[in-house]
C-alpha cells in the first residue's frame, strides 16, 4: 500500500507562496479508497491550483470516474515555481491532492489540455512524477500519459509525450476507456503497454500517437504513415445530448481564493456563430442547450449546496441561449434568494439587447461590460465573419452607459488575415467614438481596447492563414498607439507579441515542435504563459537547435494540398467546408448562423447523425445578434435603445 | 435587502478551532469559507447593504497563515429581532458576555458546513454593547515548535530575554525603518519540559515546543516576530494559538469559554439543513 506524502510535504508549506494550493479539502471533493481492482485516474491540470480548479471539464470526469464502480480520480495541478523546487530538493514526487499520494500510485496520468502554452508545465509534471517523459522510454510499470482537451485537436507537438489522446467531449469516452482499462492494464492483467495502446486506438476518438510515423520531404510534413490496423482518421467524440450529462453535481468548492470562484452552470455546448478565428467555435459544434428546467435545478441546487451568491450561466455564447432572459429573470425574482443571487454570463454579445438583460443581472454587482467586436473595421469583421455593425457597437456602448456602467471593455484581435493598417487605426476610432458616448452620460468613462496577436487555429478556416511576425505586431500597436493617443477616457492594451509567436509554434507546429518543447522546458521554460516567465529567445533558441524555423512553422501561408500536421484528427468539419470558408474570408463573403437557417453542410451534424438542440427554433429578440441576418424578431425588446436619460 | 442602518440587535459568538491542512489557508480564505457556511446554515445573519451586500461579521486578531489554533472567534450580527427565533431575549442578561449558550446541534451544524479541521466548539448569544473581539482581547496564549537549537540553549535565550529591559527589532514603516521594542508584549515565556502534546499530527523529530503569552496591542507580536528576538539559529515549525484572552475589571477571562457555565442553553435549530 503507498503511503501518504503529507508528513513529507507539510514541511514544505513553510517556506512557500499560497501553501492552501496544495491541501486539497474542497467541498465536494472525493477521498477514494485504493485497489480492488479500480483504474486509478490522476486528472492533472497543467497550470496553478487557481488557475485549474474551476476548470469544468476536469471537474466533470471527476465526478463520472469517482461514481464508476471500476475507477477512481484524484486531482493534481501544477506546483508553482517554489514549490517544484522545494519538492525537488527533498525528492518529494508529484502528488495528487485528495490523499497525497505520489503520482506513480495512479494507472493514468490525464492532462487536461486547455493552452497551448502550458506545455512545457505537463512535460514538467510527468517528470515530477517520476515517469520518463517520452513515451517510447515508458516502461509497462509505468503510469500511461493520456490527455484532452481542445488542444488536441493538433495533438503532434505532444505526441512524442502523450501515449493516447482523447478527442473531443470526455463524457462517454472516459467510460469506455475506464472498462478497457481494467481488462488490460499491466498491473492487473499482466499485459504489455503495446497491447493497451493498440486497443486504446480502436476505441473511437482516441488518438495513439506511437502507432503513426510522419514522414518529412525537403524538411516539410509529407505524410502521416500509420501501422495497419490504426484509424486513418480520428474523429472528435460529441455528446448528442447534454441533458444526459447533468455534471458536475457537486462543483468543488475550494478553501482558497480561485479564479470563477463562484457556481458555474453550463448552459450549452458548441457555438455555430461561424466566427472564422474561434477554434472554440469550430470544434464544438453542434449546439447543445440543456433545457430551461434542468438549468434551473442545477443552479438551485448549486446554489443551496455551496454557499456561492453568484451564478455563471457558461457557454461560447450565452447570450444566444434560448430564451436567456427568462432564465435569468426567473433566477434573479426567486424570493428565496432574497434579492442577492447574481448571475453573471461571461461573454455578451454586442447589442443593446444584451446590455438591457446585463442590467438586470448585474444590479447587485457592477464592474464594467466587455465587448468583443474583433476587428477595427466593417471589412475586417466581414474577413472573419464577425457581424457586428457599428449601429450594433454604439447602441450596445450607449446603453451601456445609459444604465449607469462607466467602464467598458473593447476585446480586438490584430494581425488578422488582410489586415490593412487602416483597419488597425479604426480600431481607435472606434474607441474615441465610444468614450465620446460615453461622456454624454458620464463626466468621467473608461473605455479599454484590448488588443491580442491573432494566432491562426488547426480546425478553422484559418488553418492555412500566415501570423504576424512580433515585428509586425509591435508596428502595429504602435500604430494604434498613436491613433489613441490623446484621446480623451480611451486607454490601449495589448497582448504580448512574442507569447504570439510561441503560442503559434505550439498551435499549429507538427510533431518535431515536440523537441522544441522540450528544450525549452529543460532550459527552466515553465508557466509560459505567465508573463514574468516567458522569454521568446528560449523557443527561438529550440527552433534553432532543431533546424526549424519561426517562418515555417508560423509566419508562412500554407497550401491546400499540403499535409497539415493535424489532418488525421477531425472535429468533424469537411475539409473542404473550411477551405471554401477560407477562400470566402478572403473575397469578403460572409456566412450566416446556422441555427436559424438552412443547414450548410459544414459537416459536424451530417457526419454524426447529430442535429443541434435547441429549445426554441426562433432566434432571440433584439438587435441584429452580430450576424446581420435578417431574423424574425422572437419577442418584445424589454430595453430602451439608445439614451434613457438624454 | 436589510436596512443597513439598522442596527442588529443581537450578535452570535463562535468560537472555533483551525487544525491540520486547513491551517494552511489565508485569514481571507477563512472569511470566505465562513460567508459561504453562514449562508447554507439558515441562520438568520444581518447583511451589509451596498452593491456587495456581505454578512456582517467581526473576526478576532488574524491568524497567520501556516498557524493552528484551539481558539478562534467570531461575532456574527443577526438581523434585528432575530434573537427571538432563538428563544434569546434581551430579559436573558446573566454574566458579563453570555447571555445563552447554544446546544451542541448549533456547533455541530456549522461544523458540518465548514472544511475538516475548521471546528465549531461553541456557539453564544452576545449582549449588545460589548465591544469587538480586536477591542477587547488584550493577548493570546501560543504553543510554539521549534527547531535548530539544544535544550540548554533554547532555555538560557528565554532566560536571556526575560531578563532584557527590551527587545529591539527593526522594521520598515512607511519607507523608513523603525525600531521597535518587543519587550514589553511579551507576557510570558517559557520552554515546556516534554516535546509537543501529542495531541494531533506528529512533531517534529528535535522539536521542542515554548509556551507563550503574547500582547496585542499597542505593539502585539506575532510568534515569527518572538522567535526573531529570541536570536539566530531558531526556526519556527509549527504555531498553535490556544487561548485569546479579555481582562475585564481586573479579571483575565476567555471571550468564549469552552465547557463554561450554561446560562440558559438556546433551543438552536437553524433551518433548512444543507450539507
Amino acid at each position: 500500500m503507498v503511503r501518504s506524502l503529507w508528513p513529507r510535504i507539510e514541511p514544505l508549506l513553510l517556506g512557500v507562496q499560497k501553501p492552501a494550493r496544495y491541501i486539497g479539502g474542497e467541498q465536494g471533493a472525493s477521498s477514494p479508497v485504493h485497489g480492488g481492482g479500480k483504474v486509478a485516474w490522476l486528472l492533472c491540470y497543467p497550470d496553478v491550483y487557481e488557475i485549474g480548479l474551476p476548470n469544468q471539464g476536469l471537474q466533470i470526469l471527476y465526478e463520472l470516474l469517482n461514481d464508476r464502480a471500476d475507477a477512481l480520480a484524484e486531482r493534481a495541478y501544477a506546483p508553482w515555481v517554489d514549490m517544484e523546487q522545494a519538492m525537488r530538493a527533498t525528492g518529494v514526487p508529484l502528488f495528487s491532492l485528495e490523499n497525497h499520494l505520489p503520482a506513480r500510485a495512479f494507472d493514468v496520468l490525464a492532462f487536461n489540455l486547455s493552452a497551448e502554452l502550458v506545455y512545457t508545465n505537463v512535460l514538467n509534471m510527468i517528470d515530477l512524477a517520476g515517469v520518463p517523459i517520452r513515451s517510447s522510454q515508458r516502461a509497462s510499470c509505468d503510469p500511461l500519459v493520456v490527455a484532452g482537451g481542445h488542444c488536441t485537436f493538433n495533438p503532434e507537438p505532444l505526441a512524442d509525450f502523450v501515449d493516447a489522446f482523447v478527442v473531443g467531449d470526455g463524457e462517454e469516452v472516459i467510460g469506455e476507456l475506464s472498462e478497457l482499462l481494467v481488462r488490460l492494464l499491466p498491473a492487473t492483467s499482466g499485459g504489455s503497454r503495446e497491447e493497451v495502446l493498440q486497443e486504446l486506438a480502436m476505441i473511437p476518438g482516441v488518438y495513439v500517437p506511437s502507432l503513426y510515423r510522419p514522414r518529412y520531404e525537403e524538411g516539410r510534413l509529407a505524410a502521416l504513415e500509420r501501422q495497419p490496423g490504426a484509424p486513418a482518421k480520428v474523429e472528435k467524440r460529441t455528446v448528442a445530448d447534454l441533458a444526459q450529462w447533468r455534471y458536475p453535481r457537486r462543483q468543488l468548492v475550494p478553501v482558497t481564493e480561485v479564479v470563477h470562484d463562484r457556481l458555474n452552470v453550463e448552459v450549452f455546448r458548441g457555438c455555430t456563430r461561424g466566427c472564422r478565428f474561434c477554434q472554440a467555435g469550430m470544434v464544438t459544434r453542434p449546439v447543445r442547450e440543456r433545457t430551461r428546467s434542468q438549468i434551473r435545478e442545477m443552479i438551485d441546487e448549486g446554489l443551496a449546496r455551496t454557499g456561492y451568491e453568484e451564478v455563471a450561466l457558461t457557454s461560447l455564447s450565452t447570450a444566444d441561449f434560448s430564451g436567456v432572459e427568462t432564465l435569468v429573470g426567473e433566477v434573479i425574482g426567486d424570493p428565496r434568494y432574497e434579492g442577492r443571487v447574481s448571475v453573471s454570463l461571461p461573454s455578451l454579445r454586442v447589442d443593446a439587447f444584451t446590455v438591457g438583460t446585463a442590467a438586470e443581472i448585474q444590479r447587485v454587482r457592477r464592474t464594467g461590460l466587455t465587448f468583443a467586436p474583433e476587428g477595427g473595421t466593417w471589412r475586417m469583421r466581414k474577413v472573419i465573419n464577425k457581424l457586428i455593425s457599428e449601429e450594433d457597437l454604439y447602441s450596445a456602448v450607449d446603453a451601456a452607459f445609459a444604465q449607469g456602467w462607466r467602464r467598458v471593455k473593447l476585446y480586438f484581435l490584430i494581425g488578422l488575415p488582410t489586415e490593412r493598417d487602416e483597419d488597425v487605426t479604426a480600431i481607435a476610432d472606434l474607441g474615441r467614438r465610444c468614450a465620446e458616448i460615453g461622456h454624454r452620460y458620464h463626466r468621467s468613462v473608461t473605455v479599454v481596447a484590448s488588443v491580442g496577436g491573432f494566432v491562426p487555429k488547426p480546425q478553422t478556416p484559418f488553418q492555412w492563414a500566415p501570423q504576424d511576425t512580433a515585428a509586425e505586431l509591435h508596428r502595429k500597436i504602435a500604430l494604434l498607439r498613436g491613433a489613441a493617443r490623446g484621446v480623451r477616457g480611451l486607454t490601449i492594451r495589448w497582448h504580448d507579441p512574442e507569447a504570439s509567436v510561441a503560442e503559434g509554434i505550439a498551435s499549429r507546429g507538427d510533431r518535431r515542435v515536440g523537441a522544441v518543447i522540450e528544450r525549452v522546458w529543460r532550459d527552466g521554460g515553465t508557466f509560459q504563459e505567465w508573463s514574468e516567465r516567458f522569454e521568446l529567445a528560449k523557443w527561438e533558441e529550440a527552433l534553432a537547435a532543431e533546424g526549424l524555423s519561426l517562418d515555417e512553422i508560423v509566419h508562412r501561408p500554407r497550401e491546400r494540398d499540403e499535409c497539415l500536421p493535424w489532418a488525421h484528427v477531425s472535429a468533424g468539419l469537411h475539409p473542404d467546408f473550411l477551405w471554401d470558408d477560407w477562400q470566402e474570408a478572403l473575397s469578403g463573403g460572409t456566412l450566416e448562423d446556422c441555427r436559424w437557417t438552412p443547414c450548410y453542410d459544414c459537416g459536424a451534424c451530417t457526419g454524426f447523425g447529430l442535429e443541434h438542440v435547441v429549445a426554441s427554433p426562433r432566434p432571440p429578440a433584439g438587435g441584429s445578434q452580430g450576424t446581420c441576418q435578417d431574423l424574425d424578431q422572437g419577442g418584445r425588446i424589454p430595453v430602451h435603445l439608445g439614451g434613457v436619460r438624454r | 435587502m436589510n436596512d443597513p442602518a439598522s442596527v442588529p440587535a443581537q450578535r452570535l459568538r463562535v468560537r472555533y478551532s483551525k487544525i491540520g491542512k486547513v491551517r494552511f489557508t489565508s485569514h481571507r480564505d477563512v472569511v470566505r469559507m465562513w460567508e459561504r457556511a453562514l449562508r447554507r446554515s439558515g441562520l438568520p445573519v444581518a447583511w451589509s447593504g451596498g452593491f456587495s451586500p456581505r454578512p456582517l461579521l467581526s473576526f478576532g486578531h488574524a491568524l497567520a497563515t501556516g498557524a493552528e489554533s484551539l481558539a478562534e472567534y467570531l461575532d456574527v450580527s443577526l438581523l434585528p429581532g432575530a434573537g427571538d427565533q432563538f428563544g434569546w431575549s434581551a430579559g436573558d442578561l446573566g454574566e458579563p458576555s453570555v447571555v445563552a449558550r447554544s446546544s451542541d446541534a448549533l456547533s455541530a451544524h456549522l461544523s458540518r458546513l465548514l472544511p475538516e479541521g475548521v471546528d465549531v466548539q461553541v456557539v453564544a448569544a452576545l449582549r449588545s454593547g460589548r465591544g469587538s473581539l480586536q477591542q477587547e482581547v488584550s493577548s493570546c496564549s501560543w504553543k510554539l515548535e521549534v527547531l535548530g537549537l539544544a535544550a540548554e540553549e533554547l532555555v538560557s535565550r528565554v532566560e536571556r530575554l526575560l531578563a532584557a529591559p527590551t527587545a529591539l527589532i527593526e522594521r520598515e514603516r512607511k519607507g523608513r525603518s523603525a525600531l521597535d521594542d518587543l519587550r514589553p508584549a511579551v507576557l510570558a515565556l517559557s520552554v515546556e519540559p516534554r516535546a509537543g502534546d501529542g495531541r494531533h499530527e506528529p512533531t517534529h523529530p528535535g522539536g521542542q515546543w515554548l509556551d507563550a503569552e503574547l500582547a496585542t496591542s499597542p505593539r502585539g507580536v506575532r510568534p515569527s516576530e518572538l522567535l526573531e528576538v529570541l536570536g539566530p539559529g531558531v526556526a519556527l515549525s509549527r504555531a498553535r494559538r490556544t487561548h485569546q484572552w479579555i481582562e475585564r475589571d481586573g479579571i483575565r477571562m476567555e471571550p468564549l469559554a469552552v465547557g463554561g457555565r450554561e446560562a440558559g442553553a438556546v433551543a438552536a435549530h437553524a433551518r433548512g439543513r444543507a450539507s
